[in-house]
């Protein structure tokens, strides 16, 4: 599990998102490549559950695609193994495909936990897992030496925050505003007092939920994060290549420019504002 | 998710320990407004025809036509206990929509309704009605364009606005305290039928029946029989057209997800669904656009692996043929939910399907081994809203006790 901290060492990291086997599983592997040479920290990688509840309608349609394409756990696994990248990934998904991976008589979330790591997974970010209900994928973790993200919100508060920060590994997961997925215009300002809270976290903050630009990467981590995450931004240039037919490469192309204006932005954020060392 | 401790805290003051009077005002309205009690009716021919006394509560007679305002009321009345400007609410067959609309305008309560395209077509008459009372009414275009896309859509709609906003989930589902709070909510139900069939018989009934999609009026008909348990508690859930599940398209072409289903998590609780090898979810699929969720509620769920409640399933033909028999040997037009409790009345007295030996009209004794000779049947709903699926559905199937529907077909 260090791999994921240690993204977070030198200067801001970087985190993109895809939803792995979008828009088919060949193009997709060209995608994710193009996000690590376009100097990518950690990659989310997707996990297509057929009910995305906390997306909104770009990275649904995203899922959508992938599930069309045949993606399945099994499938997923071999895509992690194939990809080969020097960046740790942390699988993001719903907890049913988890709680049911293996077969009649495997040991659950274990079973799902172990064949991850084996493909080379360091962490996973899991929306609807609620920390209360945790305890068995977090054992997992540890037993495989993988990070568990979760996700905080604007509005959590006390015991529930106590309880996500005794159980939460490798960075957290800050939702820059309430609501789901997608891309916006401006950052929100509950991004700065959602930081404020987790100040004393002995863990990264990585901010998402909305940042689409270098701009923005630049004013959340000028706001004291640790790192950013993009999703939907990544997502559009891969619906629209895929609308528009391109071939794959001219598609990674353009997520390799965009995933390096991300981490120029994120970079120039820290140099923008000098942020205090993290105890 | 502090929405989900805001509710809590106020479901454990406002709904369990009666604070600021809350339910007394529920009661109070629920029998002003709703029109509580509804009554427990001795059904004459359906118990000559079955040999079994049969009892329906009819909850078709609540304000609104169905079950559902009993739940909705309660909820958007918290809502005001709580603060909340606004409430969403999810719907399939579109009473749980037109409930919610009902008790907002009663209260005076914005509310905002998400609905799939699919039954947006199937239940017009309930969309005009939401509308009618003040409600938007949003069409969810995702997926088969059911009750379960439209979940996920007012799912998301509440993670954006949770501060102003109450979540008035339609059924005993999702997260804690939902199951809870609806199964409370609605409880009414059994509440009043116990003491009702005591009244009328000295005693209390054998069975129970009530069809089962997210279970809110199951739970409600069972929860106060829950400890008699001389009581068998029968769960009907909808068939659709099949049992077997087509993997190649991902649906499974019924609702009873207690009866097939797996164990897994969805929505915030863990419980039966409907879904793949892998986990994934699968489309439903019932003739009864109020029964066609994936997924149940976890209590049933673990009422039935205890063996506390049975869980049963009838196809959409004997679902249709019981909303015919029912309309012209009572002259109640029931929800076609309710058609499928009805249906079991028959399966179980060996009469549903083409006649074979031992089912030559008269009730085999297993029925009364099975059903006992007192049943309650809990009429969830009225019919009304689904007369154009009847008519259509019926049309293109063998219904023996259908008249015929060209007539009406013509227009449509």
């Amino acid at each position: 599990m260090d791999a994921i901290e240690s993204a977070f060492a030198d200067g801001p990291a970087f985190v993109p998102y895809l939803a792995a086997g979008d828009p088919d599983y060949d193009a997709s592997l060209e995608y994710v490549k193009a996000l690590a040479r376009g100097g990518a920290d950690v990659i989310e990688l997707g996990l297509p559950f057929s009910e995305p509840v906390a997306e909104g309608p770009t990275i649904q349609a995203a899922v959508n695609r992938s599930l069309d394409a045949g993606m399945t756990p099994d499938r997923f696994f071999a895509f992690v193994e194939e990809l080969d990248v020097d960046v740790p990934l942390v699988c993001m998904t719903y907890y049913n495909l988890i709680y049911r991976y293996g077969d009649d008589d495997a040991e659950r979330p274990r079973a799902f936990v172990e064949r991850a790591a084996k493909a080379g997974i360091e962490g996973f970010v899991v929306p609807d897992l609620p920390a209360e209900e945790a305890d068995p994928l977090r054992e997992a973790c540890d037993e495989f030496d993988c990070d568990l993200v979760f996700i905080v919100a604007p509005t959590t508060q006390g015991e529930r925050l106590d309880r996500i920060m005794s159980r939460v590994s490798g960075y957290v997961y800050v939702q820059a505003r309430l609501g789901v997925t997608g891309a916006k215009a401006n950052v929100s300002e509950q991004t700065g007092q959602s930081l404020d809270r987790l100040a004393e976290w002995d863990v990264p903050k990585a901010v998402g939920f909305g940042i689409s630009s270098g701009e923005q990467a630049g004013e959340v981590v000028a706001a004291g994060a640790d790192g950013v995450i993009v999703g939907s931004a990544l997502v559009d240039i891969v619906a629209e290549g895929h609308e528009a037919d391109e071939d794959a490469a001219t598609v990674a192309d353009r997520l390799e420019a965009k995933a390096r204006e991300l981490k120029d932005g994120a970079v120039a954020g820290a140099q923008r504002t000098p942020r205090p060392e993290r105890t | 998710m502090p929405a989900i401790e805001e509710l809590t805290d106020a479901y454990e003051r406002y709904v369990l320990d009666n604070e600021d009077g809350f339910v007394d005002e529920f009661r109070d309205r629920l029998r002003d407004f709703g029109g509580r009690p509804t009554p427990l009716q001795r059904a004459e021919r359906l118990s000559e025809r079955y040999d079994t006394e049969v009892y329906l509560k009819r909850e078709d007679l609540l304000h609104g036509g169905a079950h559902k305002l009993n739940n909705a009321l309660g909820q958007v009345l918290l809502a005001k206990y709580m603060g909340k400007e606004r409430v969403v609410a999810e719907t399939g067959a579109g009473q749980h929509g037109t409930a919610t609309a009902m008790a907002a305008a009663h209260l005076d309560m914005p509310c905002e309704v998400y609905m799939g395209e699919t039954d947006i077509n199937r239940q017009r008459p309930n969309v005009f009605r939401m509308r009618l009372n003040g409600a938007d009414v949003t069409p969810v275009t995702a997926g088969r364009g059911t009750l379960k896309e439209a979940i996920n859509e007012t799912m998301r709609d509440w993670a954006t606005t949770v501060e102003t906003t109450h979540y008035v989930l339609g059924s005993v589902v999702g997260p804690h305290p939902f199951p809870a709070m609806v199964r409370d909510f609605q409880a009414v139900i059994s509440e009043e039928a116990r003491r009702q069939i005591r009244e009328q018989t000295d005693g209390l009934p054998d069975s129970v029946l009530a069809c089962a999609g997210g279970g809110s009026n199951t739970m409600g008909a069972f929860a106060a029989f829950l400890d008699d348990e001389d009581v068998s508690l029968h769960a009907v859930e909808a068939g659709g057209s099949s049992l077997t599940v087509d993997e190649e398209r991902g649906v499974a072409p019924n609702s009873a997800s207690l009866s097939t289903g797996g164990e897994g998590v969805l929505h915030g609780a863990r419980t039966r669904l409907l879904q793949d090898d892998d986990g994934q979810i699968l489309e439903s699929h019932s003739v009864s656009a109020g029964l066609d969720y994936a997924g149940v509620g976890p209590e049933l769920a673990h009422l039935v692996e205890s063996g506390r409640v049975r869980a049963v399933n009838v196809d959409d033909d004997a679902a249709l043929a019981a909303f015919h028999r029912l309309s012209n040997m009572e002259g109640i037009i029931p929800a076609l939910e309710s058609a499928h409790a009805l249906a079991y009345l028959e399966r179980v007295a060996g009469l549903d399907g083409p006649a074979t030996e031992g089912s030559s009209g008269k009730p085999r004794d297993e029925a009364h081994d099975d059903l006992g000779d007192t049943v309650i049947v809990n009429v969830s709903g009225r019919g009304d809203k689904d007369l154009e699926t009847v008519i259509e559905e019926t049309d293109r199937r063998e219904i023996e006790e259908a008249p015929e529907m060209d007539v009406f077909t013509e227009g449509l």
